[in-house]
């Protein structure tokens, strides 16, 4: 079964040819039949969603004017906030964990009148690029059920491509909505740094993190960003909309950019697989078609973004995660000895290897001895590459790369070789690093029907300019339109 | 033994929690003794995916405390993250300022005895959130209470300028009357408002040659009292320590000591190897605080006279005491009552006497300040111009003071409501004073006789009008008529 | 290329970050620190002299809120997770006061 897109199913239900209700329990059904194979969902919330469906429904008969996403089933990451259901992170340490409040995205989806069925599946606290590293379940990618789904928003994309549920929210602090979205074949989106709220996103690298849609396609894309994008006075890194205003992201979105310049590193893509270069390029043959013209950029200090990221990302996560300490919520070990152990025992016990590897690192580059010289040239390099993009930009429009490497690897295949793992993050990363926006599209598969996503960054707060160019794409092919068979 | 002389070097860490309504970083109420955990929120609990955001109350109230403190500005401060765990701190870190502090290189003037002052060198001052509270008395567990989690703190560091205790309590209490004046703090020893943590070591001379000995730390001292007492315990423990062991400061041998109000005495805090690696880094939930000149200068017209330099004026000007000016000055509210009444035409020592005698007094008992006592600075003012008219007694305007505060009469009604008015009609006190020279023989011959006997006489005489007048009479216009009378 | 760290090091972190590793665990991350490590030095080859270091890259600053009363939790939200509570209080075991 293929899902219509959010917008054909809002406007369904809004002219009242099918209802919330349906819409929601023939996800529920899908969920049933599916969900045990693919494992996106941590949580679900079948009676409560069904029970809001009804009552969006009766709204909506009622001749009320409804929310952007009236009716239609949403999921969120179980690394965000709701006061429904816990927020575990995908981590022992946080199982049972009730939020007394919700997220502001949340908030945004609840007040666009969309329907909440679930939280998705993640690696724990969004620490890893597979979803192998959650704590609580597995996910598998729903083209191959061998393989991950990528990561840390694997649940979404997976949920998204498997049609459990029309549209998810991610969040991405080195790739994790971009890079997953490309093993599964979705439109994944990580906005500019403080277009959306992270009030109530469970922190991993704050400087880097940010919530983004994961969809079938650029339009809804477009329509998740009109509703959680926008300033917030809760999160003092939030953009004013007096320094970059929020606009309809679907105003513009079907108006080709004209005289296209699309920005291409030298020899940037050497790193990746043939066949996902072969994609990437014809991707930008199919722009060239459409008028754009090719401009080499240089991008010297791309090659120490992995470096540069590994340390500021873990610093911070070595801080974010402290609290996590079995005092004031979340698990506590069993029968401690001292209130020291409340914390080394409750934390090993809590937390996966990943999370430890990460909170080790980022100890050591804050350490006093060390702080100069991993910490604090961490963050001088990011500063190189963020003048990267700010002179390659004077020069294009946007720039194009692949998502990842490869496309969807085998469960199992790097979890012994961080360092291997890490490495697969090259193209993403950088634009956490800058701050800008990324987003991935699909543009092909593998000899052994694997998808491939294109890749296309952008200057800060330029969202809608980088909507149209890729919907300028997805009009030309309907690669998103392909859906796995499971 | 050879014979030692010393010089003691102490440096003043204060905490001063500042006069906000929220806490420094969330919207949760500050109530001194609520409910325990019931002013709390996801922020200040330190709950998953909660954010900070910065009170600008509290950022105002730093830097107008910095300028007072004649402290530079800088035009650009950030946050950082101090790490350590404990159960009273919820994320595991404490937002700090580490490198670039809301305040620098100020100083404080202490007064000394011969009137002068001693500046106190102010290294930094910068602006941080509170921990909670443990409690130990539960028995074989602790309690932690998170209310004061994320109050906004002021630390102010001095460089080792002082040389005695009494200095350094000098200092602590200049400082709380500044941060009172400015209104940033309500600085109450008894709500913990102020802490301080002064680190002490001696510069030794023996036999020519000069030691130090390893400065210490004395921790979270929270009454003026505890504060002097800890540094001068400290002194004589280091020079005794010296005597014995010779030991001298060397890196590293710095060490924490609490003081134990019982014993009288500091004593050893031990502390993990690690305790002092805090991996500070910059705060990503934050951004900057630029300062620029505007914002600078409103605040700077916000600053008021300092305590020490009106004390001073007090005695120039008003040639008070400098005892009654310390009283006078000691609170911003009095002594802007005082001048208040003073400008509305009373004399300064009679105004500075009602309020020291009475108006004080009557405040305390009511627990309020002198300005929320009822009687307006005009109409003590009007009280001094009676004693001063001679219209009536100084003790009669501290009775009449009291009944204005319990009836919100005007003076004039009470004085004579009390007939409190002294009689100065000549003909009336002359027939009380004929009165008591022919009941008292004795004492007009005593004074006709002369000598020292008359003296007394008169007194005694002078006695007697005053009582059957019951002490209305104007003791100057009585002992006229008397002497008239007398010497007939 | 010579250890940066080793055991005791992963000791020394593993302290501060209050984790308790197991001894295969020091093993293990002794390791994959090292190699990551080596591979972060690689931005030694930059020279990153006179550059800004960016914990930012927003061009934001100033951003409060004004001193206004918002309402708590409450003690009984605030202790809704608490894996120990002890009356209005979150309980722990003994802190000693040197520590
Ligand atoms: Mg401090
Ligand atoms: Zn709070």
């Amino acid at each position: 079964m293929e899902l219509t897109s959010v917008k054909q199913l809002r406007d369904k239900i809004a002219a009242r040819q099918t209802s919330s209700v349906e819409a929601t329990k023939a996800v529920f059904a899908r969920i049933a039949k599916i969900e045990p194979t693919i494992g996106a969902f941590i949580s679900t919330f079948e009676e409560q969603a069904i029970a809001r469906a009804a009552e969006i429904d009766k709204r909506i008969a009622g001749g009320e004017k409804l929310g952007q996403l009236a009716g239609v089933p949403v999921a969120v990451k179980d690394n965000m906030c709701t006061t429904f259901g816990t927020t575990t992170c995908a981590s022992k340490i946080l199982a049972n964990f009730h939020a007394p409040y919700n997220a502001t995205v949340v908030e945004k989806l609840l007040a666009a009148d969309a329907v909440i069925i679930g939280k998705t599946n993640l690696d724990e606290f969004a620490m890893g690029s597979s979803t192998e590293n959650s704590g609580l379940k597995q996910t598998v990618n729903p083209w191959d059920t061998k393989r991950v789904p990528g990561g840390s928003s694997g649940g979404s994309t997976a949920a998204v491509a498997a049609g459990l549920c029309y549209a998810a929210l991610g969040s991405d602090t080195g790739g994790s909505i971009r890079q997953p979205a490309s093993l599964c074949g979705v439109v994944g989106l990580k906005p500019t740094y403080g277009r959306v709220s992270r009030y109530g996103l469970v922190a991993y690298g704050s400087s880097l993190d940010q919530i983004g849609p994961v969809t079938q396609t650029v339009e809804d894309c477009a329509m998740m960003l009109n509703v959680i994008a926008g300033h917030d006075t809760a999160d003092s890194t939030s953009v004013d909309e007096k320094i970059a205003p929020v606009v309809d992201y679907l105003a513009k979105l079907d108006e080709p950019v004209k005289r296209l310049k699309i920005g291409i590193a030298s020899g940037f893509n050497a790193g990746a697989d043939e066949q996902v270069r072969k994609a990437i390029d014809e991707a930008i043959q199919t722009y060239k078609k459409l008028g754009a013209t090719i401009v080499e950029i240089d991008m010297p200090h791309l090659d120490y973004a992995i470096a540069a990221y590994y340390m500021v990302a873990t610093a911070e996560a070595s801080s974010n995660l402290a609290r996590y300490d079995g005092v004031h919520y979340g698990h506590r070990t069993q029968n401690p000895n001292d209130y020291i152990e409340v914390y080394t025992k409750s934390r090993a016990e809590g937390f996966g290897k990943e999370v430890k590897r990460r909170i080790m690192l980022g100890t050591y580059a804050l350490s006093s001895g060390y702080y100069d010289a991993y910490y604090l040239k961490a963050l001088k390099v990011r500063n190189l590459i963020r003048g990267d993009f700010v002179r390659a930009f004077e020069k294009c429009d946007c720039i194009m790369m692949p998502v990842a490497p490869t496309t969807a690897f085998k469960i199992g295949e790097k979890v012994d070789d961080p360092l291997k793992m890490y490495l697969s993050d090259i193209y993403t990363i950088a634009a956490n690093l800058a701050g800008i926006p990324g987003i991935s599209i699909p543009c092909g598969f593998d000899d052994k029907q694997l998808p491939i996503g294109l890749q296309i960054l952008s200057p800060a707060f330029s969202e809608e300019n980088l909507l149209r160019i890729a919907r300028m794409y997805e009009k030309q092919t309907d690669w998103h339109k392909k859906r796995p068979t499971i | 033994m050879s014979n030692v002389d010393y010089k003691v070097l102490v440096g003043l860490e204060n905490h001063v929690q500042l006069y906000t309504r929220t806490k420094m970083f969330c919207g949760c109420e500050l109530a001194f003794g609520a409910e325990p955990n019931s002013r709390v929120c996801p922020v200040c609990l330190g709950m998953p995916g909660s954010l900070p955001v910065m009170n600008k109350q509290a950022v105002e109230f730093s830097i107008l405390a910095g300028l007072a403190l004649n402290c530079q500005i800088p035009s650009f401060t950030k946050w950082d993250r101090k790490g350590y765990y404990y159960p009273d701190l919820p994320k595991n870190y404490q937002i700090s300022q580490y490198d670039l502090p809301l305040a620098l290189n100020g100083y404080i003037e202490i007064p000394e005895k011969d009137g002068t002052f001693k500046k106190i060198r102010i290294r930094r001052a910068h602006l941080e959130e509170d921990a909670g509270k443990n409690l130990h008395t539960a028995g074989n567990f602790s309690q932690v209470d998170l209310n004061r989690a994320g109050t906004p703190l002021l630390e102010i560091v001095t460089e080792p300028d002082m040389n005695t205790a009494a200095e350094v309590r000098a200092l602590a209490e200049e400082l709380q009357r500044i941060v009172r004046y400015l209104g940033v703090s309500e600085a109450d020893m008894q709500k913990g408002h102020m802490r301080f943590e002064p680190n002490i070591n001696l510069i030794i001379t023996r036999a020519g040659q000069q030691f130090k000995t390893p400065i210490v730390e004395v921790k979270n001292l929270n009454s003026f009292r505890a504060l002097e007492n800890s540094i001068d315990y400290e002194i004589g423990r280091q020079l005794d320590r010296f005597l014995e062991t010779g030991e001298t400061m060397e890196m590293g041998n710095k060490s924490t000591r609490g003081w134990d109000d019982a014993k009288e005495a500091t004593v050893l805090q031990r502390e993990k190897e690690e305790a002092h690696d805090y991996r500070y880094f910059p705060d990503p939930d934050l951004v900057p605080v630029r300062v620029n000149e505007q914002w600078l200068n409103e605040i700077k017209s916000r600053l008021c006279e300092l305590p020490s330099k009106k004390r001073l004026r007090y005695i120039k000007e008003y040639g008070l005491s400098d005892y009654d000016a310390g009283v006078l000055t000691s609170d911003r509210s009095v002594a802007d009552f005082f001048e208040d009444a003073v400008k509305a035409g009373g004399e300064p020592k009679r105004v500075c006497n009602l309020l020291t005698q009475a108006g004080l007094k009557l405040a305390n008992a009511r627990g309020c300040n002198i300005a929320e006592l009822g009687p307006k600075p005009a109409d003590i003012a009007k009280l001094a111009q009676m004693t001063q008219k001679g219209e009536i007694s100084a003790t009669a305007a501290n009775t009449i003071l009291e009944e204005m505060v319990k009836t919100g009469k005007t003076p004039q009604e009470l004085a004579e409501q009390l007939n409190l008015i002294q009689k100065s009609d000549a003909g009336e006190l002359e027939t009380i004073v004929d009165e008591v020279l022919k009941n008292n023989q004795q004492a007009v011959a005593d004074f006709k006789e002369g000598g020292k006997k008359s003296g007394k006489a008169k007194g005694f005489l002078l006695g007697q009008v005053m009582q059957k007048t019951k002490g209305t009479a104007n003791p100057k216009i009585a002992s006229e008529i008397l002497d008239k009378k007398l010497s007939q | 290329m010579d250890k940066k760290i080793d055991k005791s090091q992963v000791k020394k972190v593993a302290k501060l970050a209050r984790l308790e590793l197991s001894d295969a665990e020091i093993e293990e991350f002794a390791g994959q620190l090292n190699a990551i490590i080596d591979y972060v030095e690689r931005m030694n080859k930059l020279n990153t002299e006179g550059v800004e270091p960016m914990a930012h890259c927003l061009p934001v600053s100033n951003v409060f809120r004004d001193d206004i009363i918002k309402e708590s939790l409450g003690t009984e939200k605030t202790l809704a997770n608490a894996p120990q509570s002890d009356g209005p209080f979150f309980k722990v075991p003994k802190i000693l006061e040197e520590e």
